[in-house]
């Protein structure tokens, strides 16, 4: 313990427990690197032979993906049952949600049966802190919602960015697409504005949010800019982000065709050769291949898209962690 | 027959004749009296420091019977606009069935005239079952008693509708109002497009969405001679059209909402408009309760229609009083129904601007009276005035009394006001409907 007048100043995360994970905006650096080295410690579990350790026996965690997803449940689930939480999955089909029952009824009764941690993915924008707000001894995970936020995938990108390139601060990290419909890429610009990179959105003009792409962004972290023309904006980066696009969107009006997609915003080995040399190449997955980015860079030696699936099951341990057992050091 | 009423020493205003004085005034016989006539027995009401008017008139109202009583019933809505001031309410054709034959019209004037605590008027369909596709019988229903034509809740379907509407409605000389909103552009979005859809990752309304159908509305009024009230106008766009509109002498007349001209866009990250610009959205965003068609908008919208207000290119006030039960708001955003339920706090809400200077009350009482008989009509004219012999609709207002808005007493059955625990400064203390006490709320004086 330090003595005297020259005390460390508490992080919020030592500060009170963290107990709800829904977006990215509230945390600041300090506890953005709490978790991401709790998370560093959880990734020795994950290399262990035997991969258990007993720190949420008895803590009862439910997974409601309201939507279509693989890796994000899974990852929630292995991290979930490694830490020994029971943990029980729900989906939209098959449950009293087709029956017609709201969402906060649904939450309410799986309140009362004593879950300790609802993991909640839903389409609709703000679900998790509907749930929040309506439950009072429950904590929330967003899994995603919507085209608003997914905290857990942008902490798993920042453990993988820290994990190769060290301090971000100053960094230049590009995301690419879809950013208006991309709850990934909203999560990103605050974790990274927290940690102090530079943020270079590029993409079709109809796929950025206007206040954005106008210059109106003063309600946006300073560090965030738009540069649509991609060659400019992959200048000297860091790291290339890329976004999945839905192809339905060119039906929708949003993009002229795939192709026009591809010959202007699609991560090439020549686009690539402008960012800085080594530079790390993500995507949240899942990736369309040969449309937001070539297949020979998406299995490239750039690239990282399976390092950031091993670090999304470690940053879901270090939440589970710290939402249901405190705030305190990791004893594994 | 009701009572004598003596309302002594009150600030008296009366839009039509212009003047403002204190003074005592009479309701005897259902009408407005001489106060010298006052028999020795009439009941005497103490006006110091009070406002006597003629009681509000709201265009625009949804009172959802028949269909959905679950949220309002014409008996609760019309005891809710009792207790906002009014007198008269104008009901909405959205109802299951719609207003668009005149057995409904009978109907709602029945249930009116048995279960109302003030006057009730209805707008018809512009289209059958409000589908956008056929005319309603318009004459019909104008023989029935209606005031004006809408398809509220929605815009009049194409140009082509709104065409015809205006020629016919033009004949009967009745109003077309319109819910402009060009569904190419966006659909039922109750948030503005701008920096917190942004931030919320919520799809947006933008100004453009209303302003389009506005633009239309108003080149089909020039070529057709009708009359276009565009419902609660809400972009500073918009009154800019209005504003060119009037100049050129075209029959276009405007509404607006107190919420519109009270809250904004911020009102939906849920902190009741005190926002840090980079503070995180907190557990009580993606407030549904301020979740509206049209959307709270921008501050310099809002700052717009302030203006506009002053300045007449917006001739009322109304409401578009939107009840909704707990259930249907205590939802994730996309999912909650649009609307705000507004009677019971409407004046609290306006006298806001009256003490922050940007409106005097006069003029505020105008709009919400006068203002809304010169988009009806002027053989409302009576229910605009102070003047003997007229109809006693009243309403008496203590402008300086706060008081904490509780959503759980309002006598509306919609519960659905971001405004709920705020103090407002402005009270009705009594709202006198045909000669009778609509509302009491000198704790007693109906005693």
């Amino acid at each position: 313990m330090t003595t005297g007048t020259a005390t460390p100043v508490a992080t919020k995360a030592a500060a009170a427990p963290r107990r709800h994970v829904l977006d990215l905006d509230d945390f600041d650096k300090a506890e953005i690197e709490s978790v991401l080295n709790s998370a560093n410690a959880m990734r020795e579990v994950l290399g262990r032979d035997i991969k258990k350790v007993p720190a949420l026996r008895g803590k009862v965690v439910l997974t409601v993906f309201l939507e279509a997803s693989t890796r994000t449940r899974v990852s929630f689930e292995q991290a979930g049952k490694i830490l020994s939480a029971d943990v029980i999955n729900i989906s939209g089909s098959g449950t009293s949600a087709e029956k017609g029952e709201s969402l906060l009824n649904t939450a309410l009764t799986l309140q009362a049966m004593h879950a300790d941690l609802i993991i909640i993915r839903s389409p609709q924008s703000g679900a998790p802190y509907f749930l929040a707000r309506n439950l009072d001894s429950v904590s929330v995970i967003n899994a995603g919602d919507g085209t608003h936020a997914h905290p857990t995938q942008a902490l798993l990108d920042l453990m993988t960015m820290r994990r190769h390139i060290g301090d971000l601060a100053g960094a230049k990290v590009v995301i690419i697409g879809d950013v208006l419909h991309s709850r990934v890429a909203r999560s990103n610009i605050y974790g990274l504005a927290a940690v102090g990179a530079d943020v270079v959105l590029s993409g079709p003009p109809t796929m950025m949010p206007l206040e954005m792409l106008r210059g109106r962004s003063e309600h946006f972290p300073v560090s965030v800019t738009v540069q649509p023309d991609l060659d400019k904006a992959i200048e000297d980066a860091d790291v290339v982000m890329a976004l999945r696009i839905q192809k339905e969107r060119a039906a929708g009006g949003l993009l002229p065709s795939m192709r026009e997609y591809t010959r202007r915003w699609q991560i090439t080995e020549a686009r690539l050769a402008r960012a800085k040399p080594g530079a790390l190449v993500m995507h949240p997955g899942p990736m369309n291949e040969g449309i937001e980015i070539s297949s020979s860079i998406a299995h490239g030696p750039g690239a990282q898209i399976e390092e950031q699936v091993t670090n999304g099951v470690a940053i879901r341990m270090a939440l589970l962690y710290q939402t249901l057992a405190g705030a305190g050091g990791v004893e594994l | 027959m009701s009572e004598a009423l003596l309302i002594k020493g009150a600030r008296l205003i009366d839009p039509v004749a212009g003047t403002d004085t204190i003074d005592d005034l009479l309701v005897m016989d259902g009408k407005i009296a001489n106060p010298s006539e006052a028999p020795s027995d009439a009941r005497v009401v103490d006006g110091t420091g009070l406002v006597l008017a003629p009681g509000f008139i709201d265009l625009h109202t949804h009172l959802r019977e028949p269909g959905q009583e679950d949220k309002e019933s014409i008996k609760s809505g019309t005891a809710a606009g009792a207790r906002g001031g009014f007198t008269t309410l104008c009901c909405m054709p959205n109802t299951e069935p719609a207003i668009d034959n005149s057995t409904v019209v009978d109907f709602i004037k029945q249930q009116a005239s048995e279960a109302g605590a003030i006057r009730v008027l209805a707008f018809g369909a512009v289209s059958r079952g409000r589908l956008g596709k056929e005319l309603t019988d318009m004459e019909e229903l104008a023989r029935a008693g209606v005031v004006g034509f809408t398809d509220d809740g929605a815009p009049v379907a194409t140009g082509h509708l709104m065409q015809s509407a205006l020629l016919y409605a033009s004949q009967l000389g009745l109003p077309v109002m319109d819910h402009c909103e060009d569904y190419s552009i966006v659909k039922g979005l109750g948030i503005n497009e701008g920096w917190v859809s942004s931030r919320l990752g919520l799809a947006g309304y933008p100004s453009a969405a209303e302003e389009s159908i506005v633009a239309r509305d108003i080149a089909l009024s020039d070529l057709t001679g009708g009359h276009f009230h565009v419902a609660h106008l809400s972009t500073a766009g918009s009154t800019d059209m209005v504003r060119q509109a009037k100049a050129k002498g075209l029959r276009v007349t405007a509404e607006v909402t107190p919420h519109h001209l009270t809250l904004s866009e911020e009102w939906v990250l849920g902190t009741h408009g005190h926002v840090e610009t980079d503070a995180a959205v907190t557990l009580v965003a993606y407030e549904t309760r301020a979740k509206v068609s049209p959307p709270l908008r921008s501050l310099g919208d809002q700052a717009a229609l302030i203006e506009a207000l002053r300045d007449g290119t917006i001739d009322a006030i109304a409401t578009d009083h939107a009840p909704h039960t707990y259930g249907d708001k205590a939802t994730p955003f996309d999912e909650a129904p649009n609307g705000i339920s507004v009677l019971d706090t409407a004046f609290g809400m306006l006298m806001g601007l009256v003490h922050a200077g940007e409106i005097d009350l006069p003029t505020l009482v105008h709009r919400l009276t006068a203002g809304p008989v010169s988009v009806l009509g002027q053989r409302f004219a009576e229910l605009a005035t102070l003047a003997e012999g007229t109809p006693a609709d009243l309403v008496l207002l203590a402008p300086e009394e706060e008081w904490q808005v509780d959503a759980s007493t309002f006598a509306s059955k919609g519960q659905n006001t971001p405004l709920d625990g705020d103090t407002l400064r402005g009270r009705v203390k009594l709202t006198i409907a045909g000669g009778d006490i609509a509302y009491d709320g000198l704790n007693g004086l109906s005693g």
